[in-house]
């Protein structure tokens, strides 16, 4: 692995001075307390469709800068630690790489350059239970002559409410548990029969319950061949778990940050709290424990722009930084003490942006056991 | 040429250069070869540590003049790749003691030119082996407040104390002692670092058994012993800071842990644990909880590689001693003992033997191994230290309310 090339600093510089000045947390918080429509500012979007990180994946002949993942993971980072919200996540990242690794030529034409300018918002429509776990995937799609007709509901999807476009898992054979006969599909957000209803998360971000009614696509609406969709999700997966590693790890990072700054300042016993052993031991297992974890995202990200285990890193990384991440959140809390508690500040964000995280594409034990299952034991 | 076709280069002289010169017959035999080895073996390891000698590969990244080869650091990492695939390996380091990794390093920084030219060619090469004088019994993660002491005597001192936990002190040469030289002045300012020969006569040393059995490990005791003046490293009473880059190069020699996976011959530790402890239907583990914490294990141990990579990656070959040192040794250490401990719980009864027949050879080792590695948390620097150094030096936390 490498150090950050230089563009990839520039990036980085770019995105941390945009983040901090236009879209602090303080953005995040206004965008709570006045629940702005679709839970994002539409020019915190607009604003990053101008920067070009809509583009990041997207290989020049559709108007993107194909510059990899480990760059978007740099501007990720940026957006985990100011809990900057917005679809870039979904549609530039999820929804991208549904096309760029099942789509056809026609359809990348068609798809890839919304994606790029903005007017395109995509957006993984998965989960259909509590739990992570693609293969059983239940919602109908059956044939009817021209194309299909998809029946069902999806749950927790991602910027439900604002996509323009659904990347869905459905069913065309077998059942669920199966991993054969998965197919994907390209729904189109007013499509006839397409119910979806917004659901209020702890972390007051958009999300959405979608519900299918008889909802007729044509037969080039497919993404990849039929029943044979779970590898391309699983790809597609994997892309998503790297890219929201680096969020994590961001929002984690923050996390550390604000919390080595109040040990350094907070006085308590005629002395500064972090001259305390217990609380610089704690710190300095915290550090320890961000290095490791940048360590797992950084090699994920780097993993899929190589291609190459793919998969080990991308569970390594997600169980990793997920780990970080929930101890860092709860830290942040305990080292605070009261003034973690209020509202007022900052602290609870983001520790209910961290188990909102934790739970999406597969927890620490989902990867955990992945894992393993990949080592072979 | 670019860098990388350099390395390239380098890589493709080095390996033909190992293949014409390492003996065939010492391939894959471990760097000890400490009595049981046949006359022919030893002949032929004598050979090999002459041509690694002349070549300066004992300690490559020295300068020519005091017999290194003057190498970067991807050229030594390229030259133990290239050994480590042919079964060879560089027995230096390892027959210098604390030489080459510690007292060498620290020569080259705070040396004068004689001590330079007396003592670093005979590290290089492996003739000489050095052990280290600090820990004393009253004086352990407080190292400041030794005792040792050293007093003027024209152009030599005289040292009177005990030192601790000197490694190889019985079959060393030379030692690097830290002295207390003004027992006025405040704790760590009154130390100094000499250098001074065990054969003589105020010299005594007593091999220490532990827990695991046998250890290098030695008492030292110093009676009116002798160390020159021209022998003492660094300013008088500047001991303390010379001591930190000791310990400094000492922790990065401790952050590389071995990766389960590396051994590519033997079987991994996940193949291992399905032998003892058996598979369900599916061939995952039969026992679910070893299963996760094993899982954790290889990820510790994964992210703790990529982390040491990434941290060589980013230094650029610039720095030698990394501020995030005390963090790699943590994680190292916490890998290895856990290692062994997850060995012995899936070995089961077959994993506490002590000796004999009724044991495989490989679980008697894990068991030393094991009692071994309580040893990893506590030297250089106790896993407790290194995170009073990250707290203080890496994160800037003030000092803690005890004075130490």
């Amino acid at each position: 692995m490498a150090a950050l090339t230089e563009e990839q600093s520039m990036i980085r510089d770019q995105a941390k001075s945009w983040t901090t000045e236009k879209s602090p947390v303080d953005k995040f918080r206004e965008m709570r307390d006045k629940e702005i429509a679709n839970n994002y500012f539409p020019e915190t979007w607009s604003a990053m469709v101008e920067m070009g990180w809509t583009g990041i994946i997207i290989p020049e002949q559709y108007g993107g800068s194909d510059l990899g993942f480990l760059t978007f993971g740099v501007v990720l980072e940026e957006t985990g630690r100011q809990l900057t919200a917005s679809p870039l996540f979904a549609s530039a990242l999820v929804g991208a790489s549904a096309i760029l690794l099942g789509g056809n030529e026609a359809q990348k034409q068609a798809i890839l350059p919304g994606i790029v300018d903005g007017s395109k918002i995509l957006t993984l429509a998965l989960e259909e239970g509590p739990r992570h776990a693609p293969q059983n995937t239940a919602l109908k799609a059956e044939s009817n002559g021209d194309g299909f007709t998809l029946s069902g509901t999806k749950t927790f999807v991602a910027e439900g409410m604002s996509a323009t476009t659904f990347v869905v898992a459905a069913r065309t054979s077998g059942e669920a548990g199966d991993s054969d006969g998965i197919s994907l599909f390209l729904v189109d957000a007013d499509a006839k029969g397409l119910g979806r209803n917004a659901i209020k998360t702890v972390d007051s971000r958009g999300y959405a319950n979608l519900i299918f009614e008889a909802v007729d696509v044509s037969a080039d609406a497919m993404l990849g061949g039929v029943d044979v969709g779970l590898p391309i999700l699983d790809a597609i997966l994997d892309r998503a778990r790297a890219g929201l590693s680096a969020e994590m790890l961001g929002t984690a990072a923050q996390s550390f940050d604000m919390t080595l700054e109040y040990l350094k300042t907070r006085e308590q016993f005629g002395q500064v709290i972090g001259s305390f052993q217990a609380l610089g031991h704690r710190a300095a297992g915290l550090f320890g424990q961000m290095e490791l974890a940048r360590s797992c995202s950084e090699a994920a990200l780097q993993a899929i722009d190589d291609d190459q285990d793919v998969e080990q890193m991308t569970s390594l990384s997600k169980c990793r930084v997920g780990e970080f991440l929930f101890d860092m959140s709860n830290q942040l809390i305990q080292i605070h003490g009261g003034i973690g508690m209020t509202d007022e500040f900052d602290a609870g964000l983001y520790l209910k942006r961290a188990r909102t995280l934790e739970t999406a594409f597969g927890n620490r034990s989902f990867h955990r056991d992945r894992y393993a299952t990949l080592a072979g034991f | 040429m670019s860098n990388e076709q350099a390395l390239n280069e380098f890589e493709t002289t080095t390996r033909e250069w190992v293949k014409e010169n390492f003996p065939v017959s010492l391939a894959g035999s471990t760097m000890g070869l400490e009595g049981e080895a046949s006359e022919s073996k030893k002949a032929d390891f004598e050979i090999w540590r002459q041509r690694l000698a002349e070549k300066g590969w004992g300690a490559p990244t020295w300068p020519v003049e005091y017999g290194g080869a003057g190498l970067g650091h991807p050229e030594a990492k390229i030259i133990s790749h290239e050994m480590a695939k042919m079964g060879a390996f560089n027995p230096i380091p390892l027959m210098a003691g604390m030489g080459v990794t510690m007292v060498g390093p620290t020569i080259l920084e705070y040396g004068t030119d004689d001590q330079k030219n007396r003592h670093l060619k005979s590290i290089a090469s492996g003739e000489v082996r050095w052990c280290l004088g600090l820990s004393e019994p009253g004086a352990g993660s407080d190292l400041a407040s030794l005792a040792t002491k050293a007093v003027d005597n024209g152009d030599s001192f005289v040292v009177n104390g005990q030192k601790t936990w000197t490694s190889g002190a019985d079959i060393s040469q030379w030692c690097g002692a830290l002295v207390r030289t003004d027992p006025a002045a405040k704790k760590r300012n009154g130390i100094s670092f000499v250098l001074l020969p065990m054969a003589q006569d105020g010299v005594t040393t007593k091999p220490i058994k532990l827990i695991s059995g046998v250890s290098p490990f030695c008492d030292t005791f110093f009676d009116d012993a002798r160390a020159e003046k021209a022998d003492l490293l660094g300013d008088l009473n500047k001991g303390w800071s010379v001591v930190k880059r000791l310990l400094q190069h000492e922790r990065q020699s401790q952050t590389q842990a071995r990766s389960p996976s590396s051994g590519s011959k033997k079987a991994t530790l996940q193949d291992k644990a399905k032998t003892y402890a058996g598979t369900d239907a599916t061939g995952a583990l039969a026992d679910a909880d070893l299963r996760i914490r094993l899982a954790n294990h290889l990820m510790d141990a994964e992210a703790h590689s990529l982390t040491v990579n990434r941290i060589t990656a980013e230094a650029k070959g610039k720095v030698e001693v990394s501020a995030a040192a005390s963090i790699l040794k943590n994680s190292a250490t916490k890998i290895a003992q856990t290692k062994n401990e997850l060995t012995m719980e899936f070995m089961g009864t077959q994993g506490i033997g002590w000796e004999g027949e009724n044991f495989a050879a490989e679980e008697l080792e894990n068991v030393r191994e094991w009692l071994w590695g309580k040893a990893i948390s506590i030297y250089g620097g106790s896993h407790e230290v290194q995170n009073n150094i990250i707290s203080k030096n890496i994160l800037g936390l003030p000092e803690t309310t005890q004075q130490g």
